[in-house]
């Protein structure tokens, strides 16, 4: 307290910060990008190990043998499907009952907002089965879930394969002591949804689906299988969940802990796991890794089916099995042995998956950076606070005019209605764009928001005719920043990654404007600096990541699915990334653009 | 000045309005920052249930209100949104009025405030009530805090105009209502007796007097308040249920304030003796301060409501409105303050992370009680911050009323004034 309130040490404090204002910025942001960069360097990592000890120190026996036979239910599932066209719910049904479990369907019907083009669907009608194996060991309060999506075409027969033989394998064991579901579900995510929603008796989509006749206790974890061929080469984990929610950490070192013991090649984000962390090339293919997770987290869009569980508590991965030209070629019967010792060990939980970290990232499956390396990465960039300082030290010396309320005001509502229009009207506006132009509803959608988008660029000029003071830009600035830091920090604490990669770009444009700036050139650096911007950049960016970079053509036309997509996440799914952007982070970006045009 | 106010009651009647008929004012209801378990407007309808049905309403554990409010709902709750409003309109006209009246004695012609600045201030105060965003969470949740800030304003207001026997009987009304504004009857003693020329004196009879006078009215009418209530329900449960329920406070559903997180962690045979330190602490602020500030008896109720607005058990953000709506009548202080910044950037930040945390702890299941204590603690420093500023920025314009506004060392160059 004695620098507090001594105002001789506080007058050379604040001197010294606003005199080393700028430099400081700088140096704070660099050093931001720097720490996140050295987040893939493995020393700064830390190892995984396992936290929980109910699944820790037990040793656990797999036995699964029936591999050949869950491939052969396989292909009789995948030919009733092309008989059936769409889910053979009545076959499903048998076969589980003959397996000995509880059967249940559920139907579900949804219109989605606007027709996805990438999936090809408008009006959704589907039919999820389920089938309950009951804990003969201990009483019904607790369940695990194993889902495997029926999709259209030849994907994923012999996931579904695989878990009706572990069902079958599964009944004849008597050490279960928790429910285990075994969850076939239409449509992927929009049958997932209307499961959960129907098992947890909740509506928060609007969504149309028949209550649930039987259910488990309450779901402790639950994996979601995704398999297409009869042998694999690796299986890859898929950790981001909706909102860029992640698992405990503690399921994916299980996965890795059996994966190391069965012998099974193991990936994330697709990537192999390379020892020489030393040698610039393994530097760099960890950073790859890195970001990939980073940049599926920041979409805020659930990866895999098991994305919707984590809203519900329940701690849930993805598992993809890979068949590429290499070898280690591995058979139906070790990855059920390898999903056997999961949920033997699943089973033995006391409690909640809780121990171990929420907040990660990944750099490989077996180091990982908590919340308390990333986070200093993302409070460097929010060191714009300073400026915030500067301009509080300007205004608060005394001057003959002071600004009015509606100087500010103006700005803030008038920035807030563009964004308000943006939340709204792409989808309200949709059947009349496809009356009056020739597009279909989904290039409507894009186009109206990317419309509305530009035409916010061109309100504010004339919000503030006369009402522009040279004090007023600056209590302006000083309300956007704060706005800025308390919106980046909060989006940063649900969603780490999101919130590092829009600071990453907004934190400059909120910097260094001013209205004293050669206007052209600024316009143009504040545009490039855009929400909008930092978007279409991602894309190009994932791609590269993803070693499959695009052309600018193709580039631009899956940006415009990639907005179109992140709408029906929101509508679908309940994403807050859209509400994020079009409701807070546009209409903060849009006060700086006022203050570069103030008058 | 009526054409303002009328502008600001219309503006914010329309905020409210909107909010209600809107979808958030259900996720407002259940927010734990805007409605404590004392305050819960679901728990009074449960109330009001359980008495028509002609059970006592103190049965279970869930209404925790005085019995001359469920009465009082009684006859209102077909309409009680549309009662919601208007008690807060009638609530922050008495604020208005109240700090209309507040400005005259604070005569400080010699140093800052112009009669014009005086002149907006009730307008101020008003604005700065009715556009709080906590005052309008807390008006659409439908808390019952809005009654007691009527209250306390009432009293005020009363104690301003020098009108002794409504002032005894609003506080007896207000300490009835929630206990803590008990110590609020030290600056409306002070203040009072400023008026009435009583000298603050212990060896005076006329002291003693009037301060008997006071505790008369004071515990006659808060005697009949507790009578009343009893003949209305039959029984003495409610004591236990509400008085028993704020001392004891047995319900550690997180909120903004200090206890919660404090007595779950606890051992149980510590806990009457936390309990004790945790509740003296709301009072015993009253000596020091009213030995220090007893010149200025109206700064000193701004005090002693930020006081109780950050130690009581159950603090929700009306009771912060509440002091919070002062502010403009020290205005004149505004070139004192020194970490008035940072205290905003804090309680700000504070307010938006309060339902961050709690969506990552509750929902998400990410984050645990750690989180959200440390942002309640945080804002509580900023809040005790806030009010340590406002004080030395009085006590400073106190020094400099006396001294002079530029002080000089011996040697002719200016001094700087250094608080140790």
């Amino acid at each position: 307290m004695g620098l507090l309130s001594d105002p001789n040490r506080r007058r050379a404090l604040i001197s010294l910060l606003t005199r080393l204002n700028a430099p400081i910025c700088v140096v704070c942001y660099m050093a931001g990008v720097a720490w996140f960069m050295g987040l893939a360097f493995e020393p700064f990592t830390l190892r995984t190990y396992m936290s929980e000890n109910a699944m820790g120190s037990t040793m656990v026996e797999e036995r699964f043998p029936a591999g050949e036979r869950a491939l052969a239910t396989g292909r009789e599932f995948s030919a009733h499907k092309k008989k059936v066209g769409g889910m053979p719910v009545d076959w499903l049904v048998k076969t589980m009952q003959d397996r000995g479990l509880e059967v249940f369907t559920q139907r579900f019907s949804r219109t989605l907002p606007f027709p996805d083009e990438n999936k090809e669907r408008y009006m959704v009608k589907g039919t999820n089965v389920y089938g309950i194996l009951r804990a003969p060991r201990a009483p019904r309060t607790e369940a695990l879930v194993l889902s495997a999506p029926c999709t259209p075409g030849d994907h994923n027969n012999q996931a579904v394969g695989l878990l009706l033989g572990l069902a079958q394998y599964f009944r004849n064991q008597i050490y279960w002591a928790k429910d285990i579901i075994f969850l076939v579900n239409e449509h992927d995510l929009i049958g997932m949804q209307a499961w959960l929603e129907g098992y947890h008796h909740t509506n928060t989509t609007g969504m149309n689906w028949s209550p649930l006749q039987g259910r488990g206790g309450s779901i402790q974890a639950a994996l979601s299988l995704e398999l297409s061929s009869d042998v694999i080469t690796s299986l890859d984990l898929v950790l981001e969940g909706l909102n860029g929610q992640l698992p405990n950490l503690d399921l994916a070192n299980l996965f890795y802990a059996f994966c190391q013991k069965i012998g099974v090649v193991c990936t994330i984000q697709g990537k192999l796991q390379r020892n020489d962390w030393d040698s610039v090339s393994g530097y760099s293919h960890s950073v790859q890794t890195l970001m990939l997770m980073v940049m599926k987290q920041a979409s805020g869009r659930p990866w895999g089916d098991h994305g919707l569980f984590l809203r519900y508590h329940i701690e849930a991965a993805t598992i993809k099995g890979i068949n590429s030209f290499r070898q280690f070629k591995r058979d139906a019967t070790t990855i059920g042995r390898l999903l056997e010792g999961m949920y033997r060990k699943l089973n033995n939980l006391l409690e909640r998956l809780h121990q171990s970290y929420f907040f990660y990232l990944m750099p490989s499956l077996s180091h990982f950076v908590s919340i308390g390396y990333y986070m200093p990465a993302f409070c460097l960039l929010a060191v714009i606070l300073l400026q915030a300082l500067d301009l509080w030290v300007q205004i608060a010396t005394p001057q003959e005019s002071s600004p009015g309320v509606l100087s500010v005001l103006t700005p803030l509502v008038i920035s807030h209605l563009t964004g308000v229009a943006l939340y709204t009207l792409p989808t309200r506006f949709q059947e009349m764009a496809v009356e009056h132009f020739p597009v279909s509803e989904t290039e409507a959608v894009v186009l109206t928001a990317i419309a509305v988008y530009t035409a916010g660029l061109a309100l504010p000029h004339n919000t503030h005719r006369c009402l522009g003071t040279e004090q007023g830009w600056k209590v302006l600035k000083l309300v956007a920043l704060l706005y800025l830091a308390v919106l980046l920090g909060c989006t940063a604490l649900i969603n780490f990654s999101l919130g590092y990669i829009l600071a990453l770009t907004l934190v400059p444009a909120a910097a260094f404007v001013t209205p004293n700036l050669p206007k052209v050139l600024s316009a143009f650096i504040m545009v490039i600096l855009s929400p909008a911007c930092t978007l279409l950049y991602s894309v190009f960016f994932f791609q590269e990541l993803q070693e499959a970079p695009v052309s600018f053509q193709d580039g631009w036309l899956l940006y415009l699915s990639v907005i179109s997509q992140g709408i029906l996440d929101h509508f679908l799914y309940g994403s807050l990334v859209y509400p994020l952007i079009a409701l807070l982070v546009y209409p903060c970006w849009l006060l700086f653009w006022n203050i570069l045009f103030w008058k | 000045m009526a054409a303002p106010l009328t502008v600001l009651l219309i503006l914010s009647v329309t905020i409210r309005a909107a909010l209600y008929r809107s979808s958030l004012a259900d996720f407002i209801a259940e927010r734990v920052e805007v409605v404590s378990p004392l305050t819960d407007w679901k728990r009074v309808v449960e109330g009001l249930a359980l008495l028509d049905l002609g059970v006592s309403p103190y049965s279970g554990d869930v209404f925790h209100e005085t019995p001359l409010i469920i009465y009082l709902f009684h006859f209102v709750v077909d309409y009680a949104e549309m009662t919601f409003m208007l008690l807060v309109l009638f609530q922050f006209r008495k604020q208005k009025f109240a700090l209309e009246a507040d400005c005259y004695p604070l005569d400080c012609l010699e140093l800052i405030r112009s009669p014009k600045e005086m002149y907006y201030i009730p307008l101020k105060v008003a604005m700065f009530y009715l556009l709080n965003p906590f005052t309008i969470l807390s008006c659409v949740a439908k808390s019952t805090c809005g009654l007691n800030n009527a209250v306390i304003a009432l009293f005020i207001l009363s104690t301003i105009k020098g009108n002794v026997l409504l002032s005894a009987i609003f506080l007896s009304l207000a300490t009835y209502q929630s206990i803590y504004p008990l110590t609020l009857c030290a600056p409306a003693l002070l203040y009072l007796m400023q008026r009435k020329y009583i000298p603050v004196n212990f060896q005076r009879v006329s002291f003693w007097w009037f301060i008997a006078q006071y505790a008369f009215m004071y515990l006659g009418s808060l005697f009949v308040i507790i009578g009343l209530s009893f003949f209305l329900l039959g029984s003495w449960d409610y004591l236990q249920s509400v008085y028993g329920f704020i001392l004891s406070v047995p319900d550690l559903t997180p909120n903004i304030g200090l206890f919660w997180y404090f007595f779950a962690e606890m051992f149980e045979h510590f806990r009457l003796f936390f309990l004790c330190v945790f509740q003296i602490n709301v009072f015993f602020y009253t000596i020091p301060l009213s030995i220090k500030l007893k010149e200025h008896p109206v700064f000193l109720m701004f005090m002693q409501l930020a006081v109780i607005s950050i130690f009581k058990s159950y603090p929700t953000v009306g009771d912060i409105a509440l002091y919070l709506a002062f502010i403009p009548v020290w205005s004149h202080l505004h070139r004192f303050l020194r970490n008035i910044f940072l205290v905003t950037c804090v309680l700000v930040v504070c307010s938006a992370l309060f339902p961050v945390l709690w969506h990552l702890w509750i929902y998400a299941g990410s984050a645990n009680s750690n989180f959200y204590y440390a942002i309640t603690l945080l804002f509580n420093v900023a809040q005790i911050l806030l009010m340590s500023d406002y004080f030395y920025a009085f006590l400073r314009r106190e020094h400099h009323l006396s001294y002079g506004l530029y002080l000089k060392k011996i040697n002719g160059s200016e001094a700087t004034l250094v608080l140790k």
